[in-house]
Order: structure tokens, then sequence, then C-alpha cells
């Protein structure tokens, strides 16, 4: 599956696009500002119904229009041509359509035009708190697993009644342990199916993202991504009844898998900490190409791959592994964005691999 | 909109704002064909609601609103009063009275258990169905509310309060969609779902599985 036309109008900078690409590499080059991102974003849009930026969708009409649509025509298997159009006119909804037939809902077309987006905004996996990780694992879980998101939605209301209990308790000093264990048994049913699935999830996970990471860094370093959860190191039915007491004076809940967190190491030490920027690059890289495997290993096809200013703070050796890489025949379709034309131009003259270049600002 | 050249006029679409799904120009609207109606049909209204206040009494063994002590369904010699489900509240009375397959009695626990909303056991009518249960003259209880997360829980609730008297403890069998209201079921399915019952211990088990 690949895209192999874009139209756009009025969408961020662009009046007018129209883009025709190669099934392989496609490369946005230019200067800060003239729009390489939005490019992306626009693609974004048609796998995931909304910007990778920008929730706001009315905030993406070009300044001063009434509407944006992006068009888009994919196809699939050499033959059959797939028209996804989006269109957003100001104070109405957004309208997602399939071959000119309208969805119903959202959600019914996400998933069938994967995409994994890499950018700098995934240095946040490493720099932030616990919070951005487990919405990572949860996000790519749930785009494969629908019940997996039902679950995770109920325990997290589970969660939210089970704290407002404590807090009644501690606020009209009483307690009543029958109503806290209805609580206790869903947050119990629940954790356990979600931390299974977690568990399975990162064991498939982690040894494609180590591969991966050995690859472009070309080092001998060990990474290692260690899933913390307190239901590692005993049942969720034992932590809850042994942190009950906790649980009434710090009024919530202070065990259970709201507060998994994923610890990334490189040769034992934390990334955060120790990982030059080099090293985190590459190691954020590597988590969203094993993304794409564990993706193209769910859906039997390869999704679209966007890299957004990625080689930033590679060298030119590390450059060049990461693009022979995502050339291989596992990749399939690639956009790039970069600021250099030259250095890019530069690698891909050393190689045998279909691309094409656009320079913007896009000449009519 | 905020000055009205009445405060008379003013308080009326004030108090007709606060109903449910009813905005400020609807209450306006509202408000102005009340006042050019004749006063006799005006009069009518507000008695209706005045009338309704003082008069309505909650039946005395389900909870459902009645003009007497039993109410129309607890007084009918031809229900079953045996088979007892329970309801959040009375708009579930009048969904699963609509499809006509029913023909036991109901239990309007008047709410959900919902801690955030300070809503608790102690805050629903639990304690009359316990009461019921235990003089012994029933031989089933149906649980029919709503399949949300507080309804699952107020559902379990309910199950470990009456496991000890051993009676049989059904559910309605609906889909497993989440958050499906009786009110907005259509009453074949609903029906069906009735009819359909299944035993509440299993249905845990299936959960636990
Ligand atoms: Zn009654």
């Amino acid at each position: 599956m690949f895209l192999h036309k874009l139209l756009l109008s009025d969408f961020k900078n662009y009046e007018q696009a129209s883009l025709v690409f190669s099934d392989k590499i496609n490369c946005f080059t230019g200067n800060n500002g003239v729009g390489k991102t939005n490019l992306l974003d626009a693609i974004h849009y048609l796998s995931f119904c909304k910007s990778f930026f920008n929730p706001a969708d009315t905030q993406n009409i070009r300044h001063g229009q009434d509407f944006f649509a992006i068009n888009g025509s994919f196809q699939r298997n050499g033959d059959s041509n797939e028209l996804v159009q989006c269109i957003q006119k100001r104070n109405q909804r957004k309208r997602f359509l399939l071959n000119k037939k309208e969805y119903d809902r959202l959600a019914d077309h996400i998933g069938n035009f994967p995409l994994v987006m890499i950018s700098p905004y995934d240095r946040d996996l490493i720099s932030e708190g616990s919070e951005i990780r487990r919405k990572y694992i949860d996000s790519v879980i749930s785009q494969f697993d629908k019940q997996y998101l039902d679950d995770l939605i109920q325990y997290n209301k589970v969660l939210v009644q089970r704290n407002a209990l404590l807090k009644t308790f501690a606020e009209r000093d009483f307690f009543d342990s029958a109503q806290l264990e209805i609580w206790d048994e869903q947050m119990i049913r629940l954790g356990k199916l979600l931390f299974a699935k977690r568990t399975r999830f990162l064991e498939a996970f982690i040894p494609i993202f180590q591969h991966y990471y050995t690859f472009i860094s070309g080092g001998q370093e060990k990474v290692d991504v260690q899933y913390n959860s307190h239901l590692c190191s005993s049942e969720m039915e034992i932590l809850i009844r042994e942190n009950r007491s906790r649980d009434r004076s710090a009024q919530f809940s202070t065990v259970g898998i709201h507060k998994d967190d994923l610890e990334f190491t490189l040769d034992g030490f934390q990334v955060k900490k120790f990982g030059s920027q080099g090293q985190q690059k590459s190691f954020v890289v590597a988590i969203k190409l094993a993304q794409f495997d564990y993706t193209r290993n769910i859906k039997g096809y390869k999704p679209i791959l966007l890299l957004d200013d990625v080689f930033d703070k590679l060298d030119d050796v590390r450059v060049q592994q990461l693009i022979s890489l995502v050339s291989q025949h596992n990749f399939g379709q690639v956009f790039i964005t970069d600021t250099s034309e030259d250095r890019i131009r530069r690698i891909f003259d050393t190689m045998d691999i279909d691309h094409k270049f656009f320079s913007l600002p896009l000449k009519d | 909109m905020n000055s009205l050249p009445s405060r008379v006029f003013e308080t009326a679409v004030n108090e007709l704002a606060k109903l449910p799904g009813i905005g400020r120009k609807t209450a306006l609207r509202m408000a102005l064909h009340l006042l050019k109606s004749r006063k006799e049909d005006a009069e009518a209204f507000g008695m209706a609601i005045i009338r309704m206040h003082n008069d309505i009494r909650y039946c005395r063994e389900c909870g459902n609103i009645s003009d007497d002590e039993l109410c129309s369904i607890c007084g009918s010699p031809k229900r079953d009063k045996s088979i007892v489900c329970v309801v959040e509240d009375i708009r579930d009375v009048i969904a699963i009275e609509n499809t006509g397959q029913f023909n036991g009695v109901y239990h309007v626990l008047g709410g959900i258990i919902s801690p955030m909303e300070g809503i608790g056991p102690d805050e629903l009518n639990i304690e009359g169905l316990i009461e019921k249960v235990n003089s012994g003259s029933l031989t089933e209880i149906i649980l029919a509310l709503p399949t949300t997360i507080e309804g699952d829980t107020t559902n379990f609730y309910i199950y470990k309060k009456l496991h000890s008297s051993a009676i049989p403890v059904t559910m309605i069998a609906r889909g497993i969609s989440i958050g499906d209201e009786l009110e907005h079921t259509d009453e074949v399915t609903l029906g069906r779902s009735i009819v359909n019952r299944t035993p509440y211990e299993s249905i845990i088990q299936k959960k636990n599985q």
C-alpha cells in the first residue's frame, strides 16, 4: 500500500498543492518554515484522521479561508485506487470519505492505512514522565486490539471511582470494606487483563527494538527496555489487599497498572541520564522502527513511514545507516524531511534506490 | 437577553431553563407561549406540576411512583410477586413494562453506586431489597441495571449482599456494548433480553476467564 497522489486545498500554508510520489523514498527539502512538516502532517491526517501536532482541526485551515481539504489517492497491490478525503469546514464537524463514501465513525477508518511517524517529539518518550510511556504502549496495542482499549477505559473509570470512595471515607471519617471490595474486584480483574497484554506486547516488541538499535548505532552497547509494574513482583489481589491501609491514608489507589512505567537503559545505565544526544536519538528511532515492524507483522503489509527532521543530531554515518535500512525491502513507502538537500542527495547518489526529491517551496 | 422587560416573566423563563435539555432560547419561547395561552390552560399547567409534587407517592413495596400506597403493578393480583426485577429508576420500569414480557414486580434503587457523585449503597434502596429477600417469599432476583462499570459494580454489590440467602440471581441478557440504557433499547430487543436472562454467577465466571 502506498500514497500515489496528494492534493491539498487551503491546508496550513498550502493554498493548492498537487504531488505525485514514488512508492519508495520521497524527500522534502528546504529551509525551516517552508512547510515540509505540513506535508507530512497532511499524510498523517489521511491515516489517523487528525493532525500529529494540533488537535484543533479548524486551526489547520489556511489563514482567512473557510475550509481545508486533503485528498489522497492510495494504491494497493498495484491496481486498485483508493481515494481518501478529509474535509474540514469552519464550525462543522470533520468529514472523512473513502471512495466518496462518508464514514459514520472516524474510528472505522483508523488502522486501514497504517502509518508510523518518527519526529523530534519522540524525545519526550525518554525525557518526560511515565504517563507518556504508558500512553505510547497503550496507543500501539489499541491499534490492533479494540478489547484492550475498552478494558483500559473501564479500568480508568474504576480507578476514578475507587479514589473518590477513598476520599469519601476520609472526609466522612468512616470505612466500609464491602464498598471498597466491589471496586477492588473490578480493578483486579481489569488490571490483570491489561498487565498480561502489556507483558505479551513488550516480549514481542523489545527484541525487535534491540535489533534496530544495534543496526542504527552500529555500536556495541546493549540497550534494554524494562517493564516496571507492581504486578511484576506480586499478584494484583495481594497487592490490593496489602496496600489497603496505605490507600486509605493516601486517599488514592497507590498500586496497579496505572503506575506502570518503562525503564530505558544503555549498558545498564539510564538513557535519560547517561545517554548522549545521539544515543537518545537512536534509541527513540529504534523504538519507532520496532513499532513499524510490529505493525507490519500484524497487518501483513507495510505501513507508510514518515521521518520528520530525524537526521538532525545524527552524524553522516548514522544517517547513511538509517537511509539504507529504510530502503530495504521490508520497508515500503517512506517520506523524509531534511533542511540539507545537499547531504541527502550525496547519500542517495551512492545508493541504488528509487527516490524522488521535492524542493520546497513548491513551484507551480 | 439578560434583561427582560418584566421580572415576573424573567423568573418564569429562568425556571423553564432549569429543565433538562432546555436552553434559554427555548425557555423564552415556552414562556411566551404560556403567556399567550388562555388563563385556564396556564393554570391547569401550573396545577399539574404542583399536584404532581403534593400528591404523588412512592410505592412502599417497589419505590415506583404511585397514586396510592401500593403502585398499580404491586397492587395487581395478576403479577407474580416472587420474581423481582431490580432497576435503576422509574424510566426503566416504564421501558420494561412497554415490552409486555415481564410479569413479576420491580424494585427501584433510585440510582447506582458512584462514589464520584457521592452515591453509596446507603443512598440507594438496597436495604429494602435485602429485607424482601430475607422475608423468604421470593424465588428470583433479576438484575437489570445499566451495562456501565458503575452498573456492573452495583450488580456485584447486590449479588454479594444476597449471596448467603441462596436466592437465584439472574441478569438480563444484553449485548456487550457499553453504556446501553434500557430506555434507549428497542422494545423487541429488551423483551428478548428479559426472557433470555442468565444466571449472574456464570457471567462473573466468564469475565474472570
Ligand atoms: Zn410497587
